[in-house]
């Protein structure tokens, strides 16, 4: 296999692609997480993302549409998530699991007659003369909205955690929701608006999935990327940088793998698969060792329940 | 707020029974809806899922077929679920189970010792265990979370599974499909009644239920394993090894999850494929939630979940329905459950 440029500068585009739809979706988890919210159903929420978009895309061509249709389904699903962990204060880690298996089961029936079909995958912004530039042209400046978006919303999410009063009042509610609730904060209100935004960005990560990462539709096409942007969020710490370097990682891990299969490494391509897992497994024993539970939102998962 | 919630002075013992039933009750309701949008006359719909598929000798054969691992498994995990311990992993210590007590069959293919059927299972149970000690160990050295590495060896043992099938396991007779050789009778389960695929990997899953409720209730251990969930700090100053728990029941139902995948292998599968599971170690999480992490619950909700993968079969073969229906019915009433329990710990104004 040669290395030039050329090679090379594809290599690094795929490793983006590869890592976007993590980011995505570990960015929305972090700020669910931020408020104090566990869901664990984002393997779930991806996954009808994904059918939903290419379900609209196939259907009525615009990329644009299916794109808020995604974000909107993935919003559906928190909404479940959230009447019942919020409202009806259930188990939140049962019920992200139960929206895991029931969103799996939903996006087969919605998908069973998209499978087969194609699509020519999200159009990739050419910016003029800089998308020419060698090199930095193909690896900087040809991709589609939704990769700058995601790097965008990389700077957007710390600003707003850390720069803005909403993002400290969703903090505030993260850290000690009675001490929220006792200064006047609607605790409920505000745990509902993070973990629907949490939705937003795993079904618009979804959508990255199944329109522009392999633009089809199959079967479980999330294959666990929605357990593995949950173990980022812990990776880093809940610091939004920490959750871009994560998901290039591990995009990165992915992406090698495939071209290891390639190259013809002389090793079974099962065993390269298994990689990204393995990856995920050894970086949450090296965070754990630095007693990730200084960096947790002290509420996380805890139901909250005010008695007026 | 749409909803007052009042707390009750105590939790309603009349609606911990009561609320399983609301949700089977709310589940039937949403599937006739569902039924109903995919053009199918509701009510039919119902009947063929739920009622059709045990009509028949062989039906009630095949539930108990599918109820099995499911009981097995849920009753693993509901023990540790009660001493917080939160083994998502099931799945891969399934197959786990069902690698390492099927590659025994595979070994000794032309063995007919009566004492290759009993070293099966102890291997089975062994593969899981294997596999779930691998979570436990990284929880108690290094706290990692448990939910996140059983998950990720899940799919790192159905891909081992796959590297099997393909490689040391194929068929050397076979014509290159990814299997292994059919297990010869010495490596299967029997059959108990004729004209059904009811096997004595049942009867095994009862007996061992059994055993495990007099455990949960008799026991030092079963006590400990309450405290640890119930009460943490009483636990610490009672002088309680919260490590030791979790080892045990990571131990324990990684076990039974490996017996489970090795009794699927040995029983009603026969050889080693692919795929060998249709997420029986995730359906059995809804199992236990749904059985109340008890003994007598856990066997009813296993028949329950059993019957909605013959009805997702009978949907499909019957009406053309997607066999995923299963999940949508599985998740729903799994909501529905999660909702009705509210109704335990408060009543609505």
């Amino acid at each position: 296999m040669d290395f030039s440029l050329d090679t090379t500068s594809l290599i690094i585009v795929t490793i983006i692609t590869a890592a976007t739809p993590l980011l995505l979706a570990a960015l929305g988890e972090l700020v669910n997480e931020k408020s104090g919210v566990l869901n664990l159903g984002l393997e779930g929420m991806m996954v009808v993302g994904a059918v939903m978009a290419f379900l609209t895309v196939t259907s009525t061509g615009s990329a644009a549409l299916a794109i808020i249709v995604a974000i909107l389904s993935g919003m559906g699903m928190a909404l479940i998530f959230s009447v019942l962990t919020l409202s009806l204060q259930s188990n939140q880690v049962a019920t992200g699991l139960a929206l895991t298996i029931f969103g799996l089961g939903l996006s087969s029936l919605i998908g069973i007659n998209l499978v087969g079909m194609a699509y020519d995958g999200l159009p990739k912004l050419n910016i003029a003369f800089l998308s020419d530039l060698p090199f930095f042209g193909n690896v900087l400046f040809s991709h589609d909205i939704l990769v700058y978006f995601s790097i965008v919303m990389v700077f957007v999410t710390y600003w707003f955690l850390n720069k803005t009063k909403y993002g400290l009042v969703l903090r505030a509610v993260g850290e000690s929701h009675d001490a929220a609730h006792s200064i006047g904060y609607p605790v409920i209100k505000i745990r509902y608006m993070a973990a629907l935004y949490g939705g937003a960005m795993s079904g618009l990560a979804g959508a990255y999935l199944s329109l522009a990462y392999s633009p089809m539709w199959a079967d479980n096409m999330t294959a666990g990327r929605g357990w593995i942007a949950l173990a980022l969020v812990v990776f880093a710490m809940w610091m939004p940088s920490r959750v871009l370097l994560g998901a290039y990682m591990f995009g990165g891990i992915t992406i090698l793998q495939l071209h290891g299969q390639g190259m013809g490494i002389d090793m079974p391509s099962e065993f390269l698969s298994m990689l990204p897992y393995l990856a995920t497994i050894i970086v949450l024993v090296l965070i754990s060792r630095q007693a990730q539970n200084n960096y947790a939102p002290a509420c996380l998962g805890k139901p909250f329940h005010s008695i007026r | 707020m749409w909803l007052k919630l009042e707390a009750r002075s105590q939790p309603s013992k009349r609606m911990t029974y009561l609320s399983p039933l609301l949700a089977v009750v709310l589940t039937l309701f949403s599937g006739m809806i569902l039924f109903a949008m995919m053009g199918h006359s509701p009510l039919e719909g119902i009947y063929v899922f739920f009622v059709e598929p045990v009509t028949s000798l062989y039906g009630l054969g095949e539930l108990a077929v599918k109820a099995t691992p499911l009981v097995l498994i849920a009753i693993g995990l509901a023990i540790g679920f009660k001493a917080n311990v939160w083994n998502i992993g099931a799945e891969g210590q399934l197959v786990m189970g069902a690698i390492v007590g099927g590659g025994l069959a595979l070994y000794f293919h032309e063995s007919d010792s009566a004492w290759l059927l009993p070293s099966m299972i102890v291997f089975g149970a062994l593969g899981g265990m294997l596999w779930a000690a691998i979570p436990a160990w990284l929880k108690t050295r290094f706290n990692t979370n448990e939910i996140l590495t059983s998950l990720m060896l899940t799919y790192v043992a159905i891909l081992l599974l796959n590297y099997m099938v393909n490689g040391p396991y194929r068929d050397p007779t076979g014509y290159n499909f990814p299997e292994s050789r059919l297990f010869q009778d010495a490596a299967l389960l029997p059959t108990l009644l004729e004209g059904t695929r009811l096997n004595l990997g049942s009867v095994i899953t009862v007996m061992i239920l059994a055993g495990l409720w007099v455990m949960l209730a008799r026991t030092i251990i079963g006590f400990q394993v309450h405290v640890v969930g119930q009460a943490p700090q009483a636990a610490h100053y009672a002088g309680f090894n919260h490590k030791k728990i979790i080892w045990f029941t990571f131990l324990l139902s990684g076990g039974l999850a490996g017996i489970a995948g090795l009794m699927e292998v040995a029983g009603p599968i026969g050889q080693l494929l692919p795929s060998i599971s249709p997420g029986y170690g995730f359906t059995a999480i809804i199992v236990a939630f749904l059985g109340r992490l008890h003994p007598v619950g856990i066997l009813l909700t296993g028949l329950l979940m059993a019957l909605s993968y013959l009805g997702g079969e009978t949907a499909q073969i019957e009406m053309g329905l997607p066999v995923a229906l299963t999940g949508v019915f599985q998740g729903l009433l799994l909501f529905f459950l999660l909702a009705s329990d509210v109704l335990i710990r408060y009543r609505v104004k």
